[in-house]
C-alpha cells in the first residue's frame, strides 16, 4: 500500500471492538510467527543431539528448567492453536464454512480443541515420564 | 483467441473497469505467480498436519528419556524419514508465511531484503536440521 498517492486509507484497526473472528485471525498469524521461533529451537535441539551427549544434556537441562517448561507449555498451546486454526483455514480455502454462524462455531471449536489438546498432551507427558 | 484481442474486445465494450488508468500505467496488479506460493503454502500445511502430530507423539514417547534413547529413536528409518520431511515442509511453510507477513507490514525499501533474509534463514535452518538428522541416522 502506497501512502504517497494521498488517497484515503481505511480506518485504523484499533477503533474496532475485538471480535472472535478478528482475534483468531490475528492469533493465527502471531502463533505462526511464534512457531517459527520454535522451529529454530527444533534445529538447535537436533544439532545439539548430533553434536554429542554433552550439548544434548545442556539443551535438555534448559527444557526441564522452570523457564523451559513454561516456554514448552506456551509452545504446545501455540502449536495446537495454529494447527486447529490452520485446518479451519483449509476448510475456508475449499469454499466451506463461510456462514457467519458457522464461522463463530468453528472459531470456538478451535479455541476449545487447542486447549483440550494442550492439556491432554501435558497430562500424557507427565504420566509417561513418571512411569519410567 | 490471443490475449491482446481479448483485451481489445474488452476495451470496446464500455464496461467500467476495476483497474484505474494510473494503476495500469504504473504496472501495478498481479505478477501472475501468486497462485503458486498460495498453493505451496496449503500443500505444506496439509503435509504438516500428520508430520507435526507424529512429532508431538514422538516427543511424548521420548519424555523422560536420555541421549541414547533419542539417538535410538532418530536412527529408526521411519523417524529419520519423517524428521527430514517435517523439516522440509516446516521451513517451506515458514518461509511462505513470513513472506506474507513481510509483504503486509513492510512497505519501505527493506521489504525485498527482509524477504530474501527470511528465505536464506529458513533454507539454512532446514539444511542444518536435515544434516543433523542424517549425521545421527547414518552415524555409527
Amino acid at each position: 500500500m502506497s501512502t504517497s498517492s494521498g488517497r484515503p486509507l481505511s480506518p485504523r484497526l484499533q477503533i474496532y471492538r475485538p471480535q472472535l473472528t478478528s482475534v483468531l485471525s490475528f492469533t493465527h498469524r502471531l502463533t505462526g510467527l511464534i512457531m517459527g521461533l520454535y522451529a529454530v529451537a527444533l534445529v538447535v535441539w537436533l544439532v545439539a543431539a548430533a553434536a554429542g551427549s554433552q550439548p544434548y544434556s545442556s539443551v535438555q537441562t534448559f527444557i526441564h528448567s522452570g523457564v523451559g517448561q513454561v516456554l514448552l507449555f506456551a509452545g504446545t498451546w501455540c502449536f495446537f492453536l495454529h494447527l486447529c486454526g490452520g485446518i479451519r483455514h483449509l476448510f475456508w480455502d475449499a469454499g466451506r464454512g463461510f456462514e457467519l454462524s458457522t464461522i463463530y462455531v468453528s472459531g470456538w471449536i478451535v479455541v476449545a480443541a487447542s486447549a483440550v489438546l494442550t492439556v491432554a498432551t501435558w497430562i500424557a507427558s507427565w504420566m509417561l515420564s513418571s512411569s519410567r | 483467441m490471443d490475449r491482446k484481442l481479448d483485451a481489445e474486445l474488452l476495451a470496446m465494450t464500455n464496461r467500467p473497469r476495476l483497474r484505474s488508468p494510473l494503476g495500469r500505467a504504473r504496472g501495478l496488479g498481479s505478477a501472475k505467480d501468486g497462485v503458486a506460493a498460495w498453493w505451496l503454502e496449503r500443500v505444506t500445511a496439509i503435509a504438516l498436519v500428520p508430520l507435526t502430530l507424529w512429532f508431538t507423539a514422538s516427543l511424548l514417547a521420548l519424555s523422560g528419556g536420555d541421549h541414547a534413547a533419542f539417538l535410538k529413536w532418530l536412527k529408526t528409518p521411519l523417524a529419520s524419514l519423517c524428521m527430514v520431511l517435517l523439516l522440509s515442509a516446516l521451513f517451506s511453510h515458514l518461509a511462505l508465511g513470513l513472506q506474507v507477513v513481510i509483504e503486509d507490514y513492510v512497505h519501505s525499501w527493506a521489504k525485498i531484503p527482509a524477504i530474501v533474509a527470511a528465505r536464506f534463514a529458513c533454507f539454512a535452518l532446514c539444511v542444518a536440521g536435515i544434516l543433523a538428522t542424517l549425521r545421527i541416522a547414518l552415524g555409527t
